[in-house]
């Protein structure tokens, strides 16, 4: 089963090392891994996404709760979170199909973000579901490049004490 | 007040009561070593290898109950040490490792013996520092005492650019240290002991399986205190030696592959296993499917991850093993609860005596059960601390010896490090200068690190080496000789190469031979009675095996060699059982 876990850890040097030296010396995959610092300068979160069952997810989050560095670990709760990736998609554009892709885009509230000759560079954000249905649609131009920033997600606010 | 960065990590090193530090100089280290020089206080031992300078560090720390501490140079003498850090993380023992790195300016150039030990250590170690910033050298070395010795001890490594022990800073020992992430749970939960304590007084095969986790945490008297108040046999696996003394009546011996048959027995029918400080190894457990079945399990640990990580547990208790234990004994005493196991300690005292550690003694071959034997009784009235390599060696002195004391006995049990007992019987003897000092070796082993013959004989270390010169690896060519045909692939090392007396010589130690079991004794009388260093090189006989054993992944009650004996349901006594179940 898919886990978006939220790691809370000190914005130190070598911390997203140990972390992902952590889940490969331990076997566990990581699907997407998103690091950023948050409100507070001096720590990071992490969304990490994983595939394990029960019993590996706990073992993994006891061994990050090991790392001295890792301050909270949080499996969200796929029901009660927010989660958001961004895409950019640069797609074939030759000048007659142009107004489709651009049609596509404003359907899933994307934006274009650069035009090329024969290209164009769409700017999607959404969840994991939307963008794959985005992906869906534009590859049948010809995506010819693509990046994506991995998932970054937060628990809702009614979960707040 | 201003001193050097290198001063500022000695002036922790006393501020922590630092009294010995193991290490091996070289260019950028030398600052450290500088200050060291005229250190009050501090003894610097110079091994002849930095991997030496990590198992005596290791061994010190597990004889004396302190942290040990090495420091050694960048590039390969860093490198070196990884073996040694990876043993002390694997068997939790605190150990702080001060390497020395290139200046901060050329760090990431491949500059001369840069290497990256900080990336190299992240899986070995507790946790590894490099510092950007010498003004931070106080902080770092006092988390880094506190990490290492606190929760589940382990190596710390903090790899200082030379540039840092130049640089000026205030040196201020830190009243507190701040480490949010690090909170190790020390209380046990107090309903989760109710329930163990509860399930303790109802069991009528209960078995307390012991580990590293009790010497860690100082546990013996508790151990024994609780283990005496309800009549609870002892396993100690190969970690917890020394945690329950091996003469007592209760003692039931250490678990696992080459374990006492009456005691994997005991763990196959045990009802309620309660297991403190082990981590379920797969050496003791064998087949993790057939492994205690039938009982429910308390699982005491300081680390939260050891707990379910190998078996499921019906009573999980995180926290240190000294203050649960206590909390159990208490709420015992609370309840008035009653000794029930007199039955259950016959079924096993049966089994003791029916599969005890065998083998055929002989008049003109030494046997080497027969030499570990001879250690015991002539060690028996004076404080001994005994030390092995790895091996057949090994495990012959888990099976013979009696350990009954805490912190006497170092070996290498997660790592299997062969190597280690030398250098470890240097630290060992630093630790407890009063005591006999023994390394029960292999002939494979002892090369892996005799260069440290010189160390003991410089300091003037009287530790004994004691060599089951068999002139082969061994438990490789046992597990050859069972598993491979017989193919002795890569295991036969000459018996008389090197000459282990003129080595011991050659060095400036004593070195003695004995090749019939006549000789045995006067030898090994002669090497204990010695005021330093002496090598006994025994010749003995060639292709013993360690029995009883159980192959690699199967079930602990079916066991190869030794008496003969079958899986535990057909050793059971009818009328004694009927006893326990009734």
């Amino acid at each position: 089963m898919r886990h978006t876990l939220s790691v809370v850890v000190e914005n130190k040097p070598g911390v997203l090392t140990r972390v992902a030296s952590l889940f490969a010396r331990r076997g566990f995959n990581i699907d997407s891994l998103a690091v950023g610092e948050t409100e507070d300068p001096t720590l990071s979160r992490m969304t990490i996404v994983v595939s394990a069952d029960e019993r590996a997810l706990e073992q993994v989050t006891k061994q990050l709760y090991k790392l001295i560095n890792v301050l909270k670990v949080q499996d969200l709760d796929p029901r009660e979170m927010i989660d958001r990736e961004l895409v950019l998609f640069k797609v074939n554009a030759p000048a007659d199909r142009r107004a489709e892709i651009i049609e596509i885009a404003n359907v899933f509230r994307a934006k274009i973000v650069d035009v090329g000759r024969a290209s164009l560079t769409v700017e999607a954000t959404g969840t994991s579901e939307k963008l794959a249905a985005m992906e869906n649609l534009l590859r049948a131009y010809g995506i010819k490049e693509l990046a994506r920033t991995g998932k970054i997600a937060l628990a809702r606010g009614s979960r707040d004490a | 007040m201003k001193s050097t960065g290198a001063q500022a990590i000695v002036k922790s090193l006393q501020a922590e009561g630092v009294e010995v530090v193991f290490g091996y100089p070289g260019g950028v280290v030398l600052p450290l070593f500088d200050a060291l020089y005229d250190a009050d206080g501090i003894r610097t031992i110079l091994t002849r290898h930095e991997q030496g300078a990590t198992h005596a560090a290791d061994a010190y720390a597990r004889v004396s109950g302190r942290v040990g501490v090495v420091a050694v140079t960048s590039g390969p003498g860093a490198a070196n040490t990884v073996t040694g850090i990876a043993n002390a993380y694997m068997d939790s023992v605190p150990l702080v490792v001060i390497t020395g790195q290139v200046a901060t300016h050329v760090l990431g150039t491949d500059a001369f013996q840069e290497t990256d030990i900080t990336g190299i250590t992240i899986p070995i170690t507790k946790h590894n520092y490099l510092v950007d910033d010498a003004a931070d050298i106080p902080e770092i070395m006092a988390e880094a005492f506190h990490i290492a010795s606190t929760g589940r001890p382990g190596p710390v490594l903090i790899d200082v650019p030379v540039d840092m022990f130049r640089a000026e800073i205030a040196y201020r020992f830190p009243e507190r240290i701040s480490l949010p992430g690090y909170k190790p749970t020390v209380k046990g939960h107090v309903k989760q002991i109710k329930e163990a304590a509860s399930l303790v007084s109802k069991a009528r095969k209960p078995l307390l399986y012991i580990g590293g986790g009790v010497l860690a945490s100082n546990a013996a008297k508790e151990l024994k205190e609780l283990a005496e108040l309800m009549q609870l046999p002892v396993v100690t696996t190969l970690m917890g030696k020394g945690a329950f003394p091996e003469d007592h009546h209760l003692y039931t011996g250490m678990p696992g592959m080459h374990g006492g048959k009456f005691t994997n027995y005991a763990i196959t029918e045990t009802d309620l296993l309660f297991a403190i400080g082990v981590r379920f190894d797969d050496r003791v457990t064998g087949k993790l499917a057939t492994f205690a079945t039938k009982a429910k399990v308390v699982h005491v640990d300081i680390d939260p991850a050891e707990i379910g990580k190998n078996r499921g547990v019906d009573v999980p208790i995180v926290g240190d093993a000294r203050s649960v234990i206590a909390g159990v004994i208490e709420r015992l005493r609370k309840m008035n609860a009653q000794p029930r196991t007199d039955a259950w300690m016959r079924v096993i005292d049966d089994w003791r005596a029916r599969f005890p550690f065998h083998y055929h003694a002989s008049e003109t071959s030494i046997m080497p059960e027969y030499v570990v034997e001879r250690v015991r009784e002539l060690t028996k009235d004076r404080p001994t601390i005994y030390c092995t390599e790895v091996g057949q060696n090994q495990m012959w002195a888990c099976q013979y010896l009696r350990i009954r004391e805490p912190r006497t006995w170092a070996s290498s049990g997660g790592l299997g490090t062969m190597g280690f007992g030398l250098p470890a019987a240097i630290g060992a003897q630093l630790a407890r200068p009063d005591h006999l000092v023994i390394d029960i070796a292999g002939d494979g082993s002892i090369q892996m690190n005799s260069q440290e013959l010189a160390t003991a004989v410089i300091n003037k270390l009287p530790v004994k080496v004691v060599i089951l010169n068999n002139g082969y690896l061994g438990m490789v060519r046992q597990w050859q000789e069972l598993f491979y045909d017989r193919r002795y692939s890569s295991s036969t090392l000459p018996q008389d190469c090197p000459d282990f007396v003129k080595l011991a010589e050659a060095y400036g130690a004593l070195g003695l031979r004995a090749t019939t079991p006549a000789e045995l004794d006067d030898a090994l009388l002669r090497a204990f009675e010695h005021d330093g260093p002496a090598v006994v090189d025994v010749r003995v006989e060639r292709e013993e095996n360690v029995f009883p054993m159980v192959a690699p992944g199967g079930s602990i009650d079916e066991m190869l060699g030794g008496i003969p004996g079958g899986p535990v349901s057909e050793m059971l006594d009818g009328e004694l059982l009927e006893e326990v179940w009734e």
